[in-house]
């Protein structure tokens, strides 16, 4: 019952709206809301999708791609090194722990030893789709169970790349059935030597970080040069696209590749543009993806054995919860962080589909058995959400508070709680002057130059349009305390005010405003914290002259402030007298209105004498009365 | 001859009457450095190191101000917490200033007479100025008593003159080099023989 591409997409947006919208209301994750989107649009409850499942779960694993390269915009080289010793450690003894355990586990179900090892290996690898994704949801990143699960995962990518080069070793069938089968991941690297394949491996691996340096920080600054926003939408697919490409090309997991392009383009300043361009997307085919693995399941496999499938499924689950629990033991996590981990872990993941099916492929596996597998990795995708649920709605509660996040991030770059925008002549100088006292504001320009300069000179600075939420949202609006807007035109700026101040209520915003009455229409907003241009210069300049011609500078630098506190009173009392007209004077004319009122104003006051202090006069009227 | 340094204080100095012709008459003598600290710190922003630097080049330091409030104007507070040093100008290694001399010059509202103990000031103006007196003798320098022109409320243009004109005459004073035994029993320099006769 399928109509073509429209009513495919049309199914599964629709479903993915409904299950996430309902999930999200009974509060629980989207992972769970997709997957059962999936099962409910799938073959076997309303029967829109069929067989091309599959094909959509291949189409869909860039959701996983693009989720590890944003993941690896997240982490900085430097710190990507920090971690080795927990990923190799932690990863290492998760998957060891498990294959083993689940090795003899089927081995006693009376499996051939080959099977068993190519099904513990499935079974060792967990989803890095639906853990990392729960966890961000979360907002858990930066907390050591956040942390574990990242190495574990990292690990895993990389390992798996090993298993499906050990698979063709452990095929019974000879060269010719092998050439024969419908191996989808043939490459370019099968028919060499295994040191040649590594060569490759490195040579693709140091390539990807060269032209991450060298090619595509220049071809994004002439992007961003070029003033075309969906260019850079463009540019952000064309990297991981290639980048996936190349893995794919040289056998490695594209997945891994992304990452590792992500972590080269980490120091870059497109960052944040990058991360905000892709993540809406990245959810999209992640939501895709996890649909696809909920309409795999293959609901007559379950109805012919149950018992078997649910045994199975309880016994991987069992052993992957187990094994986590001790490596969390082992590094020491506390027991509610431990407990997060050996839930949101436990399930088998998504490279375990392209594991099977390349291990039927070499006839290691018989259609049985990869069903059942199947099966059980979709299901297990399914359930551990809900028992991760169960965890932290009834287990964790008793056991105390939750980690708390705000604790030190030793390896995700640190959002500065500053946010500069723009970085014209205005901006650069209150950012060096924060700077000269320590201050380091992230700082956003929509000038690509400007931040080239900027990078070159040190600054964390980033290139982007300001005026998009996802943009400040990467740059760590939510954490900041206050944005400092110096941006020259004033409806840039009273966007970006007026949709801060609704979204972020809590962070300060200071304002550059360019002329009197965009003063006013900010301070209108509530805005209080707005900066005339022009006042305060104007101002010096007026006094500089005044003291030439004979005033004291001390009476002047007085005056100054007076006049700015009646300047500043003059503007909010106007404020209030117009009102309605605002719609229809235009801009222009009510400048000219506002001009004329201030100098009627002033006219009223003539020359004031702001201040009797210091005068003896009145004490000698006093002394002469006596 | 004695190089001296006038570092002058007043809020309002284009409302001034005394001081501004005591201080016509000073400024521009030859071998004094006439320093008008309002004009110099409009926003109190001193610069230490240029004060320094004048303070060494001269022998003798005249404070000119009125007399607020039984005391300086601020801005000589200021220059004083920032200027005089630890290490500098006392401490142990703080002999910038030592042997120089130090004096007020103030101009006061009130007459001679009020300020005593039976008087409505209930102290002398040499009490008053005990804060400077002593932070002198901190920096190991000579302090001189005050030259107070008193009274200032009720005083004529041709008495501000006179006053002015003593003070041109203290100044060459200083200038030769006028010494502590010559006016040991005065307590204001206005009396010492030297300025009477004329």
């Amino acid at each position: 019952m399928t109509g073509g591409l429209l009513f495919e997409a049309i199914v599964f947006l629709a479903g993915a709206i409904l299950c996430v919208s309902i999930a999200k209301r009974l509060g629980l994750s989207s992972v769970i809301g997709y997957l059962l989107a999936g099962v409910l649009i799938g073959p076997y409850v309303l029967g829109f999708i069929g067989e091309e499942g599959s094909d959509i779960l291949h189409f869909a694993e860039f959701g996983v791609v693009m989720m590890l390269f944003l993941i690896g915009l997240e982490i900085e080289p430097k710190n990507f090194w920090n971690m080795r010793k927990s990923i190799v450690g932690m990863g290492g003894l998760q998957v060891g722990g498990t294959m083993l355990l689940s090795y003899l586990l089927f081995t006693f179900l009376g499996f051939d030893w080959k099977i068993a090892l190519v099904i513990s290996m499935a079974v060792a690898l967990s989803s890095t789709a639906i853990a990392l994704q729960t966890i961000k949801e979360k907002g858990l990143m930066e907390t050591s169970f956040g942390n574990a699960s990242f190495s574990i995962l990292l690990f895993q990518d990389i390992i798996v790349i090993f298993m499906l080069g050990a698979l063709p070793l452990l095929s019974n069938s000879n060269e010719e059935t092998l050439a024969n089968a419908p191996n989808e991941r043939v490459n370019l690297l099968d028919n060499l030597p295994i040191g040649f394949q590594t060569l490759a491996i490195i040579f693709s691996v140091v390539l990807i970080v060269i032209t991450g340096r060298y090619l595509i920080v220049p071809m994004l600054r002439k992007v961003a040069k070029s003033g075309v926003r969906e260019l850079l939408i463009a540019a952000a697919f064309l990297i991981v696209f290639a980048i996936s490409f190349l893995m794919e090309y040289v056998g490695l997991s594209p997945a891994l590749g992304a990452f590792l392009g992500g972590v080269v383009l980490s120091n870059s300043e497109f960052k944040h543009e990058l991360e905000s361009t892709l993540e809406p997307f990245k959810n999209l085919f992640l939501g895709l993806f996890f649909m696809a693995v909920g309409a795999s399941i293959n609901f007559i496999v379950i109805a012919n054995d149950p018992l078997i499938v649910l045994g199975v499924l309880l016994a991987i689950i069992a052993i992957k919860a187990l094994v986590l629990f001790f490596t969390g033991q082992v590094f020491k996590l506390k027991l509610d962080q431990k407990l997060l981990l050996t839930f949101s872990l436990a399930q088998i993941g998504e490279f375990a589909f392209v594991l099977l099916s390349f291990a039927f492929s070499l006839n290691i596996l018989t259609q049985e058995q990869m069903d059942l597998m199947l099966v059980v990795t979709a299901l297990s995708m399914s359930v551990t959400p809900i028992i991760s649920l169960i965890n932290e709605r009834f287990i964790l509660p008793k056991i105390g508070t939750l980690e708390s996040i705000e604790r030190p991030m030793d390896h995700i770059a640190k959002a500065q709680n500053i946010i500069l925008v723009g970085f014209g002549q205005f901006g650069s100088t209150v950012g060096r002057f924060l700077r000269s006292h320590g201050v380091e504001a992230t700082i956003l320009d929509n000038d690509s130059n400007h931040v080239d300069f900027l990078r070159k000179m040190g600054f964390e600075a980033y290139y982007g349009d300001a005026t998009r939420l996802d943009l400040l949202e990467s740059a760590g609006i939510a954490e900041a305390k206050m944005l400092i807007c110096t941006v020259d035109n004033p409806n840039v700026t009273k966007h970006i005010a007026s949709m801060v101040k609704e979204k972020y209520p809590h962070v300060e915003l200071m304002l550059r405003a360019k002329d009197r009455s965009s003063a006013r229409e900010l301070i209108n907003l509530g805005l209080e914290n707005t900066y005339r241009e022009t006042l305060d210069t104007s101002l010096v300049l007026a006094s500089d002259v005044l003291s030439k011609m004979g005033f004291r500078k001390y009476t002047l630098s007085r005056q100054v402030k007076n006049f700015i506190k009646y300047d500043e009173e003059m503007l909010r009392k106007f404020k209030e007298a117009k009102g309605e007209d605002d719609n229809y004077i235009s801009q222009a004319r009510k400048g000219l209105e506002q001009q004329e009122r201030v100098l009627n104003e002033d006219f009223k006051r003539g020359i004031v004498e702001y201040d009797n202090l210091w005068s003896s006069d009145e004490i000698i009227k006093a002394l002469a009365d006596k | 001859m004695k190089r001296i340094l006038i570092l002058f204080s007043h809020p309002k100095f284009e409302k001034s009457r005394t001081n501004s012709v005591m201080v016509d008459h000073i400024k521009d003598i030859p071998g004094v450095t006439f320093r008008d600290l309002y004009e110099c710190y409009p926003d109190f922003h001193i610069d230490v190191e240029a004060e320094k630097e004048l303070l060494s080049a001269h022998d003798v330091i005249i404070w000119q101000h009125p007399f607020y409030w039984y005391s300086c104007p601020p801005i000589m507070k200021q220059w004083m917490d920032m200027v005089l040093e630890f290490g500098w100008a006392y401490g142990p290694n703080g002999v910038a200033l030592k042997n120089k001399t130090w004096l007020n010059v103030i101009t006061t509202g009130g007459a001679r007479e009020v300020y005593c103990s039976a008087g409505s000031n209930s102290y002398t103006v040499n009490e008053f100025l005990r804060p400077f007196e002593q932070s002198a003798n901190l920096c190991g320098m000579n302090y001189f008593p005050p030259f107070a022109v008193m009274g200032t409320h009720s005083l004529s243009k041709a008495e501000v003159k006179e006053y002015a004109l003593e003070y041109v005459k203290l100044i060459d004073l200083l200038q030769q080099g006028l010494s502590l035994g010559d006016f040991k029993k005065c307590a204001f320099l206005n009396d010492i023989p030297q300025l009477k006769t004329q």
